[in-house]
């Protein structure tokens, strides 16, 4: 059917909480009450990225990209812009006053330095309705691979176009491909790891959810070129939308004849299954997820073996993660050489982020890789909201590390991270303003990890448990001298002593906040003060008695009676009824309160 | 998927369908679609530009809404706006005329110059 007009809505996981749903519902209620649902097709579609300002509707041919739209809205674009032609200007993101509609959001600094390579098609086509991919040159890198080149010439490419792992470690995919296609076995295996568990982190399920086609192409390369049958994508129970997807793209290419047996009348058979995980952050560790689809407890085991000599029931196989897939059908297509063009001289290609926290443009970014974390946070994300002053950024989540406003100019690549004591991960970037208490970021992640600690190797479940009790200690204002230093000590067994890489990078947040903000410890430690005025047990709230008005709101707005005094002369906190909850503070109008 | 054919076949189809949703370089028609257009019948008009469009294969023409122009009483309106940024406005459309304006214009770009404001206005 061929339709005037097309209005993509966004249905990932963002935009759906924000009512999508709804929207759509709305939408095609009055679109038949006008006639015109003959004229105008409704199209889900994956994330846009800014789900700051979702829910996301674009309009075209206009290519008019609405924002924040709610279900009150929709009338106005029915009858405004599909029966009029008249934009909804005030719906519009971006310069509302560029005469041409469809370049209004190029104005807007998120989208304008963006390279999107594995966001290709999110946003673009119906995740779930497979011509649309094959529309967007789907599945043409598979038929090229199986039908012009031999599997050798497949990992070739892929290793010359030095694509790392998108998960975390960044090791060299074409190297991982060769290593099992070199192992003589009677069975291989191709996992993809979309057990997403960075706290922050949503770009696989963003991959999933908007183009799930991408990762099947992508793992049915795969197979081919380590000689491979059977796919299993592990994916967390707790992305339902995700799942959806995969399960009905998977239908969809095995009715296509896409996977399954014979593919392109070739000799290659290859099938895909998905397999749910409980959400264990250890399971996104490469030997507890293959155990966990063995049907056994998630526990990592030592390596060697890798994965690629013994891996899934003890066959060869190849675990990638569902970005680093993504980005495969468009090496083969287009060439390594292309690929290698984009990104540094160690780091080629693009990254996605899910920039979160103390930011703007809250969302999914995708961007070359050697784009400075000043371009991220303030062109693409829209700097610090409330005009706060930057102080960190978290990268690779728990196990990664944070980096302080002295080297927002570093080119983000896996080397520069490494060496900055953070580490790319798996992409979420979590902005910190001066507000942030650092000790208490570090406590948080690692309160992350001890809750996630499998418990099978010493050194990560108890070496943890230990460094948390110590951090906790510190923020409560009973941190003693040496602590700072037992960290350390701690933190460098763990590193050397855990099995798996959760343990092996759990002290990460702690070693890195010890290298740029160690005042901030011993600020702490030894003078029992939070800078940031965060660890609430040694904030002190007081009324400055010259100020203070004696209006008695305050005393009106707190709620545990803690403020008492006379109309008109100065009010007085008592110390030991405070619990430190700051909402006197938010209430005086003569700004009178402060914390100490 | 048998055959690689069978692989463009799929995608030459489907690219059809979803080809409005690129708009680099491309021919726009826009059709005037205020209270004026409408009622002077500029819907069966825009669809008749949908159609044979689709009928021909042509990916490359984007068909758009506007409001009035301000020449209600020529309505219903449409202007093709040429990659080239060449603006031909025709006028006192219908279907027929619009699927002559496609094959004579689009195709074989030739403007029907019996169509257009210049002759009407004469």
């Amino acid at each position: 059917m061929i339709y005037r007009s097309h209005i993509l809505i966004c249905n990932g996981t963002g935009c759906v909480s924000s009512k999508a749903p709804a929207i759509m519902e709305k939408l095609q209620e009055l679109l038949a009450a006008n006639g015109i649902e003959k004229e105008v097709k409704i199209v889900k579609t994956g994330c846009f990225g800014l789900c700051e300002k979702g829910p996301i509707l674009v309009i075209y041919p206009e290519g008019a990209t609405y924002c924040r739209v709610s279900v009150d809205d929709v009338e106005e674009i029915v009858n405004e812009h599909l029966i009029k032609g008249r934009i909804v200007k005030r719906l519009l993101l971006g310069d509302p006053n560029v005469e041409d509609v469809s370049k209004s959001r190029d104005n807007v600094g998120f989208f304008a330095k963006q390279v999107r390579v594995a966001l290709r098609n999110c946003g673009v086509i119906n995740p779930e309705n497979i011509e649309e991919y094959i529309a967007r040159d789907g599945y043409a890198a598979l038929a090229k691979a199986v039908t012009e080149m031999t599997p050798a010439e497949v990992i070739a490419e892929v290793k010359k176009s030095d694509i790392r792992g998108r998960g975390g470690a960044g090791f060299p995919t074409g190297m991982k491909w060769q290593f099992a296609a070199q192992q003589v076995s009677d069975q291989k295996y191709v996992c993809c790891n979309a057990d997403e568990g960075d706290p922050g982190a949503f770009m696989d399920r963003s991959i999933l959810e908007g183009d799930p086609h991408s990762v099947l192409e992508a793992m049915a390369i795969a197979g081919y070129a380590i000689g491979a049958n059977q796919g299993y994508i592990y994916v967390r129970a707790e992305y339902p939308i995700a799942v959806q997807r995969l399960n009905i793209a998977i239908k969809q290419a095995r009715e296509y004849g896409l996977l399954g047996k014979n593919i392109f009348g070739t000799d290659f058979n290859f099938d895909i299954e998905i397999r749910l995980g409980a959400g264990a952050f250890v399971c996104g560790e490469e030997t507890a997820l293959m155990t966990s689809i063995e049907g056994k407890r998630g526990e990592p085991r030592t390596r060697p073996p890798f994965p690629a000599v013994k891996g899934l029931w003890e066959k060869p196989t190849i675990l990638n993660n569902v970005e680093t897939y993504a980005n495969i059908p468009m090496i083969i297509l287009k060439g390594a050489d292309w690929f290698s063009s984009i990104g540094t001289e160690k780091s080629k290609g693009t990254k996605v982020f899910a920039i979160g926290g103390k930011i703007n443009n809250t969302g999914l970014v995708e961007i070359p890789m050697g784009t400075t974390l000043r371009e991220v946070i303030y062109d693409i994300g829209g700097g610090i909201p409330n005009g706060k002053k930057f102080k960190a950024a978290q990268t690779g989540g728990p196990s990664g590390g944070c980096i302080p406003a002295s080297h927002l100019d570093t080119p983000i690549d896996y080397d520069n991270l490494i060496a900055l004591g953070s580490m790319m991960g798996s992409g979420g970037l979590i902005v910190m303003d001066e507000d942030t208490c650092m000790v208490d970021i570090a406590k948080f992640f690692l309160e992350f990890t001890v809750d996630e600690s499998c418990g099978k190797c010493p050194p990560c479940r108890v070496g943890t448990k230990r460094m948390y009790e110590i951090l906790d200690r510190i923020t409560q204002g009973k941190g003693e001298e040496g602590d700072i230093e037992k960290l350390e000590i701690l933190a460098e067994s763990i590193k050397q002593g855990a099995l798996c890489g959760l343990g092996q990078t759990a002290p990460n947040p702690i070693l890195s906040t010890l290298r740029y903000f160690r005042d901030e410890y011993e600020a702490h430690v030894k003078e029992k003060k939070c800078p940031a005025g965060v660890c609430k047990a040694m904030l002190n709230f007081e009324i400055i008695a010259d100020k203070c008005k004696g209006c008695s709101l305050c005393a009106k707005k707190c709620p545990v009676g803690a403020i008492s005094g006379e109309i008109k002369k100065p009010f007085v906190i008592s110390k030991e009824k405070c619990i430190k909850c700051g909402v006197c503070m938010e209430s005086c109008k003569f700004a009178a309160i402060v914390k100490k | 998927m048998k055959s690689v054919e069978e692989l463009k076949a799929i995608r030459e189809k489907a690219l059809k369908e979803i080809s409005i949703r690129e708009n680099e370089n491309k021919t726009r028609i826009v059709v005037g679609m205020a209270t004026c257009g409408i009622a002077a019948g500029a819907r069966p008009v825009m669809n008749a530009f949908v159609e044979e469009l689709n009928k021909r294969n042509i990916k490359d023409v984007n068909v758009t809404m506007t409001g009035c122009v301000g020449i209600c009483r020529l309505e219903p309106i449409a202007e093709v706006y040429e990659a080239n940024g060449e603006k031909t406005t025709y006028v006192k459309l219908d279907a027929e005329k619009a699927r002559r304006i496609v094959a004579e214009h689009i195709v074989n770009h030739k403007p029907v110059m019996e169509f257009t404001i210049g002759a009407a206005e004469k």
